[in-house]
């Protein structure tokens, strides 16, 4: 309790506070108080609007769109397939998620380079290759999110999924539903609170991927996969300016708190 | 129907097998550099088996050393969450409060704040309270970061303990603490073990935290430390990094399969999480 008051809920006031002052590293004696100004200049910053952009092309593709989809038809999937196929698959997808982060960050920068396997793949079958991490860095470590994150989505999905009774999808089937049509009418609204808990925490978890980013490109080349967290990482320690970096922080925060009050309403629901 | 069935587990069959390969591919490529003695940045069979990469990185100073590290980081945050968590989720979960609804809302709210966020003024807090660069205080926020989540799974174990048995020992005059101790956490041994494996293998793979709060090269744990093969060192040998991913990963791997089944295949945690 103390530890959580100390060291989370602290950290969070302090936070508040310094984001309205000027704060900086390079340890001038007394900040002052700048009201809004952080919040004002952030907004008219063009490289925090270019990362705020990118977080959410980054957070769309790879949480909303990647992990969320791929998950759900990985558990789809695996409820028809053989027990072989389904524990290796399950096991490689599980592996990729308990790596530690910089250690994934680090295969996929392998994966994704120009003299790496991606383009040793495309090479291959005579596709144009390109490097990636240059030209379109952003789509890379989305993929590489996407790579790391899938088992979640998985294993929700598949737990979910288990719950379905049998006879359900069975009786649709003696009436002669097709696949498709058992997926969009059935599964989907039994699932949907899996869903919407799921894309929640994705979404969540995704905002604050910091590592793997760091490691695949640093942000660049330029400022192009410099999503939020980076950017306030290179604001208050490559810039100096703490106060300004805190700012961002908050935002992030905010943002993250909107999303975990969603979340919470939706298990309301289910409590 | 049952040829259809087949076909049609046949089709899943191979769309999975498609998913797997895909996702393989980076994994063997960790896997065989580390044994090639040409290692390269592409998937390829090696150019003959050798364990030379594991020995020149299995030094104290690459090797050895942020290991050492990671574990006293993260072994210390495991205690202390551990400790922390049992002692906070016991109330919640014996004791009848109009605090507790709202108490655990704000940890289910805290366990899915981006921590990832707090990390700069966190920074600037530590720097202020001279706690910056050391490993008690990387500790602690280890710690606490964690915590909002062991609580929350901790008291869902703790839920599982018949309280009968703990009236008993009431009756015969232990203290809450006691009974805390003697007889619900025993009882529940698998899932504190949860708990312990959980906290551990998410503070073994942390970056961020030990990135900002440590600045001693040699307090680094080994997930900062793996920064050092790229860049610093001119030519990056990549079958040395790809050595140094496998055993830095194994440890966790290990500890994953170990708690999988107590998690319960399809994932008991995902429950944990719904509520």
């Amino acid at each position: 309790m103390v530890l959580l008051l100390l060291f989370l809920a602290g950290p969070i006031a302090y936070c508040a506070y310094i984001a309205f002052t000027d704060l900086q590293l390079t340890g001038q004696a007394h900040a002052s108080f700048v009201g809004f100004d952080n919040f004002r200049e952030a907004f008219q910053d063009e490289e925090f609007l270019n990362a705020v952009w990118l977080t959410l092309v980054f957070t769309v593709i790879s949480s909303l769109i990647g992990q969320n989809t791929l998950g759900l038809a990985l558990a789809s999937l695996m409820q028809r397939a053989s027990k072989p196929v389904r524990t290796l698959t399950g096991g490689i997808v599980i592996t990729a998620w308990v790596l530690p982060e910089v250690v994934a960050g680090f295969l996929l920068y392998a994966f994704f380079r120009k003299e790496g396997t991606l383009n040793a793949i495309l090479d291959a079958l005579h596709l144009p290759s390109q490097n990636w991490l240059f030209t379109l860095p952003i789509l890379a470590v989305s993929f590489a999110n996407v790579w790391r994150g899938t088992a979640f989505s998985m294993l929700v999905y598949s737990a979910a999924l288990n719950e379905i009774p049998k006879e359900i999808t069975e009786a649709a089937e003696v009436d002669g539903a097709g696949g498709w049509r058992r997926m969009w009418h059935i599964t989907l609204p039994m699932i949907r609170r899996s869903i919407g808990t799921n894309l929640m925490l994705n979404t969540l978890q995704t905002l604050s991927v910091f590592g793997l980013i760091w490691v695949m490109t640093r942000g660049g080349p330029g400022d192009k996969s410099q999503t939020l967290p980076l950017f306030m990482y290179e604001q208050a320690f490559q810039n100096s300016m703490i106060g300004y970096g805190t700012a961002v922080a908050l935002l992030l925060l905010l943002v993250g708190s909107l999303f975990s009050v969603v979340y919470m309403r939706l298990l309301r629901t289910e409590v | 129907m049952p040829s259809r069935r087949t076909s049609r587990r046949l089709a899943a069959d191979a769309g999975l097998l498609v998913v797997a390969a895909a996702f393989a591919l980076p994994l063997a490529w960790v896997i065989l550099s580390s044994l090639d003695p040409r290692a390269e940045l592409r998937v390829k069979a090696p150019d003959g088996l050798t364990l030379d990469n594991f020995d020149a990185v299995l030094t104290p100073e690459i090797t050895l050393t942020p290991l050492l590290n990671s574990l006293i980081l993260c072994g210390g945050g495991t205690l202390l969450t551990v400790a922390c968590s049992a002692l906070a989720a016991y109330p919640l979960s014996r004791f009848r409060s109009r605090l507790n609804r709202p108490f655990l809302l704000t940890i289910l709210f805290a366990t899915s704040l981006p921590i990832t966020a707090i990390m700069v003024p966190v920074y600037a807090l530590f720097v202020r309270v001279n706690l910056i660069d050391t490993m008690q205080g990387t500790i602690f926020f280890f710690a606490a970061s964690q915590l909002p989540f062991a609580i929350w799974l901790m008291k869902n174990f703790m839920d599982g303990v018949p309280k009968e048995l703990e009236e008993a020992a009431w009756t015969d005059g232990a203290s809450s603490f006691q009974s805390l101790i003697r007889i619900v956490l025993p009882l529940m041994g698998p899932g504190v073990a949860v708990v312990t494996v959980f906290s551990f293998v998410m503070m073994w793979g942390n970056f961020f935290v030990p990135f900002m709060l440590l600045l001693t090269p040699d307090q680094m744990p080994a997930s900062v430390s793996i920064n050092e093969f790229f860049g610093n060192r001119g030519m990056v040998a990549y079958g040395q990094l790809a050595a140094f991913s496998v055993i830095y990963s194994t440890p966790v791997i290990l500890l994953y399969v170990l708690v999988a089944r107590r998690l319960g295949g399809g994932f008991a945690l995902g429950g944990a999480v719904k509520g």
